[in-house]
């Protein structure tokens, strides 16, 4: 089960606590009336859909209610970040470089980044399942 | 001549009880209870009214006497009291807040014993280890399917709430956790 940090009740609890709320940093139009109806589509329907890092909204619907967002990498599930609604969007070179340095600071700098159970996701299924040739190949079928 | 019709209301758990070594359930005395939501501006005015004061830290709660205030979220609170209606005490505060009585929406379950935690965690997924959940603590969370608010109210005892119409739902999933809790 994921563990998710919820800003407001300052401690990490277990996802089925959580609801996702779809793509962060969406802002309305301040007039949408005047607003051409491909500017409307952009806003209302197109939504990202990266593989990698996405800015979330999450809530804590069986927790104190709120809103927030989230920093998630969509390929190992990992939460990079996650804010109170209302906050700046954060930048993402700067998150990345406080992970390293707290990675470094539990003492897993040792250990490469790109190692561990996470990491496996972004290598090609066909690299992971490398399939052992057996020790009687040769005795097989002709 | 016509008899006046007087409605009994009975809880919805009234026959229920569970007892095993290490953990039992019980039925939570009637209580009044209060959703209360209000903007920091009013918390003061809100303490003063009904005597005693609102946690402002997460899992955190305050009793004073019979009644208790519950941190939910940010700006709301579960106010339990066993004696007397909170609401006739904050009804004559001014400052902007919401008092709704929802003393009988909610049904409350005891869970007790050395294996509380574990029974509680049969289907509840929070952290209830002594360090992570202290005595006090309280916080809204799940059990099983359905949506539960927690507050250990002393070592080894567990106050649960939850909506009137899961009640069953709750007693039984608790007693079949319990069972296998103090097995």
């Amino acid at each position: 089960m994921l563990l998710i940090r919820c800003p407001y009740c300052e401690e990490e609890r277990p996802e089925l606590e959580f609801r996702n709320g779809g793509q962060a940093h969406i802002a309305r139009s301040t007039d949408i009336v005047q607003e051409s109806a491909e500017a409307f589509e952009r806003f209302f329907f197109i939504r990202d859909n990266p593989k990698g890092v996405i800015f979330e909204r999450w809530r804590h619907i069986h927790g104190c209610g709120r809103f927030f967002n989230a920093v998630r990498d969509t390929i190992t599930d990992k939460f990079h970040h996650t804010y109170k609604a209302g906050e700046p969007q954060p930048d993402l070179n700067e998150l990345i470089a406080a992970n390293e340095d707290r990675r470094m600071d539990e003492g897993r700098g040792d250990m490469p980044a790109d190692q561990g159970p996470g990491s496996w996701a972004n290598v090609p299924p066909d690299q992971i399942n490398v399939a052992e040739p057996a020790a009687d190949a040769s005795k097989g079928d002709a | 001549m016509a008899e006046t019709a007087t409605a009994q209301r009975r809880t919805s758990l009234e026959t229920r009880g569970f007892d095993a070594k290490g953990a039992s359930l019980t039925l939570a005395p009637s209580s009044f209870r209060v959703s209360l939501r209000a903007p920091e501006a009013s918390i003061s005015v809100l303490e003063e009214a009904l005597g005693l004061s609102l946690p402002r830290l997460p899992k955190t709660s305050s009793e004073e006497g019979t009644r208790a205030a519950l941190w939910l979220g940010p700006d709301e609170w579960l106010v339990i009291d066993t004696e007397t209606d909170p609401l006739t005490a904050s009804r004559g505060v001014e400052a902007l807040h919401s008092a709704v009585d929802i003393s009988h929406r909610n049904v409350g379950i005891v869970a007790s014993g050395a294996y509380a935690a574990e029974a509680v965690n049969g289907g509840c997924p929070q952290d209830l280890s002594p360090e992570a959940f202290p005595v006090g603590a309280c916080s809204r969370t799940v059990l099983g399917k359905i949506e539960i608010v927690l507050w250990k109210k002393a070592e080894n005892s567990f106050h649960i709430e939850c909506w009137r119409s899961f009640s069953p739902y709750a007693f039984a999933f608790l007693t079949a956790s319990a069972r296998d809790a103090a097995a």
